[in-house]
């Protein structure tokens, strides 16, 4: 590993703006906050894998990965954050190394040559390279082509430094935001700003859920000047120093970016959360506040209220019909961070009983938050052995399993429904409608009749005599000399 | 219990309905040797016989007594045995099965009373086996016609025989595909049980290659057989629609079991069932595997599935087996059907019209379905409507393979989750800003024009 991205990742793991951090003393912060990984039990995605997520959802950039196939090969293509704009984001780029490139040290060239080839047949916004754990090892220096190439083809070629070894998704989600902290944030300056400029960060816009907030935004005049969000721009990125607050979409992985966005250009942020509705009620009114206090008329925060108060009433309304049909079901939560709390509330007043939450890269707020919302922290667990989690939903402790992809099958192995809260879901749940779609999913899966059908035995299963004959009819006629016997 | 509804107007626009003839045509080539002959004017027998080799890709040996201006009038008695004649001395078949056709019933000619005399004046016809079903156009769809001749062959074939052990009839609904009936026989046959199939479609519409010409059918049910179906132990009906011809054969002593449908986890289980009872053999290995893999199937089917709504267009008996199957994964149906059929009435949503695609059209797009089901004529609507379709049911010309489609038995059921569930996936919905109400992004931070709109 070289001496600069050392350093990096030694300050990637001192962050200010985050309680957990300070409150850890100096040798514990310099283990980072991810903890060590297991060999034999470890799960999960690579530091690279984690500044991908970040940055991908950029739309008009190439994102090029410089790697051997396997790094993008087997990664592309695989996440629903959805564009309004540009397509480009979708596409996978990499170098694809062979083994001639590497034992003759070409990576630098070959490099360089396919940022020209993507410019020439994308004319992206930009490049984004991403080195990775062959790439670092060997030595080529990305940093250096970047520079290159980005002044030989006047474009924007930004590095950003991956080896996918430094570390678990969560410090590569660091690593990504801070490559554009530091080469990207700053470099356009907006044709105008209003006082109502804010930026977002750190919602992805899976299936399009940021979409379901922004006419919330758009109702109250305020405009996303940048983001780093899904369906974001490059362009969004270069100007985020001039937008008059940031909204952190619950992400500590985001936060640098924040804090530096308040050190350097005066930019308030705060956390919040479009999951649930109280969340996304509180995280309007903040949203607002925030920019009242900076310069926006006051009169936001009347107007804010007043569209809180007509979107909850709706919502409450369009949930009212759903909760005799979810009402009792119990539900098991395997998420991590916000999620373990923000939906829960919204859940709890439908009736539905929230049987347990994880804490896995859950915070002490997130704790406070459960234990507030639930009354007890009983229903806190940390992991869950896919064991363990198919025994007790095969034993029917929970009607319904909320979780992220991979525990999938243990749910539907047990023949208990599933509902994706995760990445790779495709029903968007956020703000006030997306609250009512997820207790609709919830309705859909537990509801299904195919449940009841896939538990019934088969045929074979049952004694010859509690067979049924439903649903079709036996009928022998009457004096038929048939020496057919019905049991 | 659905309710029917029968809407109030003159215009049929886009008939989903096919003819009773043609239905009946359809299974007497399920005979082996087989020359269906219409009675009737030319022109419906060329259309019925366009559809069917549109539909098969196979030369289909249709006759018409080719009804002329003179004969619509006075009478089609020798038109009948001239064209019985005409086919023997071309073809020499061993069955020729008549439909009749709107024309003569119209007239109100006692065909059935004439065909009797007139066969037993002509000694000579006598190896070649004659049966005729009324299957006027304006009674029933494809189904009926189907159901009817059918009907006929027992009526004019089977007589009673001695009991012939682990010998079971079975009478596949006109909505079984040769697939589907291969499919079915297979899983008697691993009973230990020994089908005879009335008719079977699977030796003679399935696309096979021969070693001559012939002008009839090529494989089929052996007459023989169908004789010794008054011995059989159980008759095993598929659909509805086949139950009156179950009865008819209970009256030779043969104990009727009719299957609304063989598609989905539960009618494949109670099919199962009876299998076991018959037999009294063990199930095998496969069916057990079989039946473990529909489970996984419908489990990775359901996300799609669950919720989907879907606009499905089909004969009752066809529409009562998908249609049930979808529900029972969580899908919420908008039907139209063909006729007022018992089994039409089970199809497990609250209305079904009695209609035409206009209808269903109509219907879909009021009622936001995301997917439509039913045969090739509904491809303009889907267009329309921007609507993945998949194809099932009579006709389908604009897709290779129909007959190849197995939807029947714990098989088939998989593969037919696995058809509806990609085709949503293959047709996915990209969401807009616009779809949720948000403004689209301000142009001043596009690097490039957005892309068009679309859905
Ligand atoms: S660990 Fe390294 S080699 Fe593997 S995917 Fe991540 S970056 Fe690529």
């Amino acid at each position: 590993m070289s001496e600069a991205l050392k350093q990096k990742i030694q300050t990637a793991f001192v962050e200010p703006g985050c309680a957990t951090n300070v409150a850890k003393s100096e040798s514990e912060r310099k283990k980072g906050c991810a903890k060590q990984l297991t060999p034999g039990a470890a799960a999960g995605g690579c530091a690279f894998d984690g500044a991908m997520i970040a940055l991908q959802p950029i739309t008009d950039v190439a994102h090029l990965v410089h790697a051997p196939l396997a790094c993008w090969g087997n990664g592309w293509d695989n996440r629903g954050s959805a564009s309004s704009g540009s397509e480009l984001y979708r596409k996978g780029f990499t170098t694809d190394l062979s083994e001639l490139d590497i034992v003759m040290g070409n990576g630098e060239k070959k490099l360089f040559r396919a940022i020209r080839e993507v410019i020439a047949q994308e004319s992206p916004a930009a490049v984004f390279v991403y080195s990775t754990c062959v790439t670092a090892l060997i030595g080529d220096d990305i940093g250096a082509v970047c520079k290159a190439a980005a002044e030989r083809f006047g474009r924007p070629v930004i590095p950003v430094n991956v080896p996918g070894y430094v570390g678990s998704k969560n410090l590569g989600n660091k690593l990504g935001v801070d490559a554009l902290v530091e080469h990207v944030v700053g470099t356009m300056e907006p044709a105008t700003v209003t006082p109502l400029d804010v930026n977002i960060i750190g919602d992805f816009n899976l299936s399009g859920e940021l979409w379901q907030v922004k006419p919330l935004l758009d109702r109250l005049g305020i405009r996303i000047l940048g983001s780093i969000s899904g369906d974001a721009r490059y362009a969004q990125v270069a100007m985020m120093h001039r937008a008059r607050v940031t909204m952190l979409v619950c992400s500590h992985a985001f936060m640098a970016i924040a804090r530096k966005l308040e050190e350097r250009h005066g930019i308030p942020w705060f956390e919040g959360s479009f999951y649930g509705i109280s969340d996304t009620s509180a995280a309007l009114r903040t949203m607002c506040r925030l920019l009242v206090e900076r310069g926006a008329p006051a009169d936001l925060l009347d107007r804010c209220d007043a569209l809180i108060a007509e979107e909850e009433a709706r919502t409450r309304a369009e949930l009212a019909p759903l909760r005799p049909k979810v009402e009792g079901r119990r539900v098991l939560l395997y998420t991590g961070g916000h999620k373990t709390w923000s939906v829960v509330s919204a859940l709890q007043e439908l009736g539905v009983e929230v049987v347990g939450t994880s804490m896995r890269k859950a915070t002490d707020g997130d704790r406070e938050r459960v234990t507030d919302i639930m009354g007890t922290d009983a229903h806190m667990y940390e992991n869950m052995a896919p064991k363990e989690m198919y025994k007790m939903l095969r034993e029917a402790r929970a009607d319904v399993l909320m979780s992220g992809g991979r525990s999938q099958f243990v749910a539907l192995k047990a023949r208990v429904p599933w509902i994706d809260v995760n990445q790779e879901k495709h029903e968007p749940y956020a703000g006030y409608v997306g609250m009512v779609e997820l207790v609709r999913a919830i309705d859909r899966a537990v509801n299904n009749p195919m449940w009841a059908d896939l538990r019934s035995p088969a045929p074979w299963e049952m004694s010859a005599c509690d067979a049924t004959d439903e649903p079709f009819v036996l009928s022998a006629v009457p004096g038929s000399k048939a020496d057919f016997e019905d049991c | 219990m659905a309710r029917l509804i029968h809407p109030d107007r003159a215009l049929s626009t886009n008939p989903l309905k096919v003819s009773a003839p043609l239905g009946a045509a359809m299974a007497y080539l399920g005979i082996e040797g087989a020359i269906p002959l219409f009675h009737g004017a030319q022109g419906c027998t060329a259309f019925a016989m366009v559809h069917m080799v549109r539909h098969f890709k196979e030369a289909i040996p249709l006759q018409t007594t080719a009804m002329n201006e003179v004969s619509a009038i006075l009478g089609g008695g020798e038109q009948i045995e001239e064209a019985i004649e005409n086919i023997r001395k071309r073809a020499n078949p061993k069955f020729i099965g008549i439909a009749s056709t709107a024309l003569v019933e119209t007239r109100g000619e006692d065909v059935a009373g004439e065909l009797r005399e007139m066969l037993r004046r002509r000694t000579d016809f006598a190896d070649t086996s004659v049966v005729y079903a009324a299957t006027p156009d304006f009674a029933g769809g494809l189904e009926d016609g189907w159901a009817r001749a059918v009907e006929a062959i027992i009526d004019a074939l089977a007589v009673p025989c001695t009991r012939r052990p682990g010998q079971v009839n079975l009478l596949p609904g006109s909505h079984m595909t040769s697939a589907d009936v291969e499919e079915v026989a297979g899983l008697i046959r691993a009973f230990g049980l020994n089908p005879v199939i009335l008719p079977d479609i699977s030796l003679s519409l399935d696309g096979h290659l021969a070693e001559d010409w012939r002008g009839h059918s090529l494989g089929g049910t052996k007459l023989v057989d169908i004789a010794t179906m008054g011995g059989s132990i159980a008759t095993l009906a598929i659909g509805e629609a086949m139950r009156p011809a179950a009865e008819k054969l209970a009256a030779l002593g043969v104990a009727a079991h009719v299957f609304p449908s063989l598609t989905g986890l539960k009618a494949v289980d109670a099919f199962v069932t009876t299998l076991m009872k018959l037999s009294g053999a063990d199930v095998p290995a496969t069916v057990r595997r079989d039946r473990a893999r529909l489970s996984d199937a419908m489990l990775d089917a359901h996300f799609h599935i669950g919720g989907l709504k879907v606009a499905m267009g089909a004969e009752p008996d066809l529409g009562l087996a998908l249609g049930s199957t979808l529900a029972a994964m969580g899908a919420e149906l908008t039907v139209v059907t063909t006729t007022g059929s018992r089994a039409a009435e089970r199809i497990p949503t609250a209305e079904v019209i009695v209609g035409d695609l206009g209808d269903l059209e109509r219907a879909a797009e009021a009622g936001g379905c995301k997917l439509l089901l039913t045969h090739a004529h509904g491809r303009m609507m889907a267009e329309r409507l921007h609507m993945p379709h998949v194809r099932a049911g009579f006709p389908i010309f604009d897709r290779l393979g129909a007959q190849d489609v197995c939807r029947t038995g714990y098989r088939g059921t998989r593969a037919f989750l696995y058809e509806i569930a990609n085709a949503v996936l293959s047709h996915p919905h990209r969401p807009r800003p616009e779809d949720f109400g948000a403004a689209r992004i301000s142009p001043e931070f596009d690097h490039a024009p957005p892309p068009p709109s679309h859905h």
